[in-house]
This record gives C-alpha cells, structure tokens and sequence, in this order.
C-alpha cells in the first residue's frame, strides 16, 4: 500500500521529536483537559442559546447543504466562529496551535473522503456523538463512539504496525 | 442576537479544539498508536469535553426551551442500526488514516494551513457522495 506508507526513508530522521515521519508529541493532560472543558462549554452554550446539539458534522453539512435560510445562517456563524479559534488562540500565546501532519497528501485526502462518507451515514462524529451524545447518555451514541474508536485504533494499528510502514 | 451567540460558541469550540491537540493529526494519531509512540492526551480532552457537557446539560435542560429559539432540538432516534454502525466504523478507519476529524479540522483552517484545506476539501467531497447516495436510495 504505497499511498499508506508513512515512512519510506529506511533509516530514522535525526530531527529531535521524530521518529521516521511518525512526530512523538508531548503528553498535555493539563492543557488536554482545558481544551476539553472550553469544547464542552462550548456544547453547553449551543444547548443554552440555540437547543442544539454542537456536533461538527451536523453544523458543518447544513452549512454546506442548507435546507432553509433560518436552518443555514447559523451553522455559518458557528463555523465563522470555529474558524476563528485558531486566531483567538494566537492572541492569547502568540502562535497559532501545531498542527503536524504525519502521512502523505494522497493519504490525507483518502482519509478526509472516508470521514466525510462516514460521519454522513453515521450521523456524526466526535463532537456530536463523542462530547454531546455521550453527555446524554444517548444509546445510539455510544454505540458509534466505541465503535468508531475501536475502527480508529484498528487502522492506526494495521498501517503503523502491520503494513510496515514504520 | 442568534446569529452572535452562534459566532461566540464556534469560537469557544475552535478556541478549545486549538488549546486541547485535537487539531494536530500527529496528536490524534499518536492517541491512537497504543502500540508504538502513545500519547494519552485525547483522553483528557474527551474526559473535560464529557464531563463539562454532563453537568452543563443537566442544568440548561431543566428550562422550558433556549434563550434564542423555540424549543430544544436533541435527537429522539434510539434506534441501533447497521447505518449508525457501518458509518461511524468507516469514520474510524478515515479517522485512523488521515488524523483529522471534521471538529479537529474545521477551526485549524483558521491556522491557514494547506494541508487542513486539503482535507476539509476531501471530507466536503466525501459527505457530497454518500449524500447523493442517500438521496437515491431514498
């Protein structure tokens, strides 16, 4: 699976933090769990203001496919919004978040058309099911987080593991 | 009055997803790679998100409807069916593929990042397809 492969150099980059193409990042509980909390405020406040549920893929479909001006001008907003958090991060730190994408371009865009496929049939994804349906102990919910949790591992496994790709 | 509290919670969304790592697929990969260069950070990001979430909906749920709208719109569906399960299983093997899902992704355009537009691009393709699908099957 040529597209898949990760690293296709035989011997280890020297670059401090890497390994191959594989970046080791830094355990972040403190800054993870802050993040978290201003994500399930944020599912709170959409709750409060509109009665929705905040789930990226239910905002951002009706945003790109809207159904009524009503249902469309706030995704929009949302998404305007979203969009702007990197920009608010900057103000506070003075830098925008790292962002390291470790896999090939082909890679990536096989992925994205993947997720996109998926998070449509399946209703939602990791804010929607993950962060908001699991808060409402929704059945249908959990269901898709373990299972999208367990595919997820599976496949980081098979291609860092099994595929040989590091 | 809708439309600033739409803008203001996305903000808060983006905001967290920057702060939290959910937006670094190296990040979200490494969660995911308990076998090689784990890093348990996503857990703390759920578990905040979760637990922040809980409490806050018990609490605005209590009310009558929202501030800026008629009533509550949560889904109603219990139903477990192969649509729900196929769907988030192929959202797992994209997710395990490319790192980003769709609210990791969505802010980090804001970083400008090409790689991200790459991405959004190659999600809006894919929820286009299966959107045409449904609609044949319909």
């Amino acid at each position: 699976m040529p597209l898949l492969l990760i690293n296709v150099s035989p011997e280890p980059l020297s670059k401090p933090g890497m390994k191959g193409l594989v970046v080791i990042t830094e355990f972040t509980p403190a800054t993870s769990a802050l993040g978290g909390a201003l994500i399930g405020l944020a599912a709170v406040m959409m709750m409060l203001f509109l009665g929705r549920i905040m789930g990226a893929t239910g905002i951002f479909s009706g945003a790109i496919t809207p159904t009524s001006q009503r249902n469309w001008l706030w995704r929009v907003a949302t998404l305007a919004g979203m969009i702007s958090g990197p920009l608010a991060y900057l103000v506070f730190t003075g830098g925008f978040p790292v962002i390291d994408v470790p896999i090939s371009t082909p890679a990536l865009m096989i992925g994205g058309f993947i997720v996109g496929v998926g998070v449509t049939i399946g209703s939602g994804c990791t804010s929607g099911h993950g962060v908001c349906g699991i808060a409402r102990l929704s059945p249908r919910s959990i269901v898709a987080t373990l299972t999208f949790m367990a595919t997820t591992s599976l496949t980081v496994y098979v291609i860092r593991h099994l595929a040989g790709a590091v | 009055m809708r439309l600033l509290a739409a803008y203001v919670t996305g903000l808060v969304f983006g905001l967290g997803i920057s702060i939290s790592g959910m937006a670094n697929p190296a990040k979200v990969l490494n969660f995911f790679d308990f076998a090689g260069t784990w890093d348990p950070s996503l857990a703390f990001v759920m578990g905040g998100a979760v637990v922040v979430t809980f409490i806050g909906y018990r609490i605005v749920l209590r009310r009558p409807g929202p501030l800026l709208d008629n009533a509550f719109q949560v889904p109603t569906n219990r139903t477990l069916d192969t649509r729900l399960i196929g769907g988030s299983a192929l959202f797992g093997v994209g997710w395990g593929i490319a790192g980003f899902c769709p609210g990791g992704a969505l802010p980090a355009l804001g970083t400008g990042k090409s790689e991200v537009f790459l991405f959004v691009a190659a999600l809006v393709a894919g929820i286009g397809c299966a959107k045409l699908i449904q609609r044949r099957m319909r």
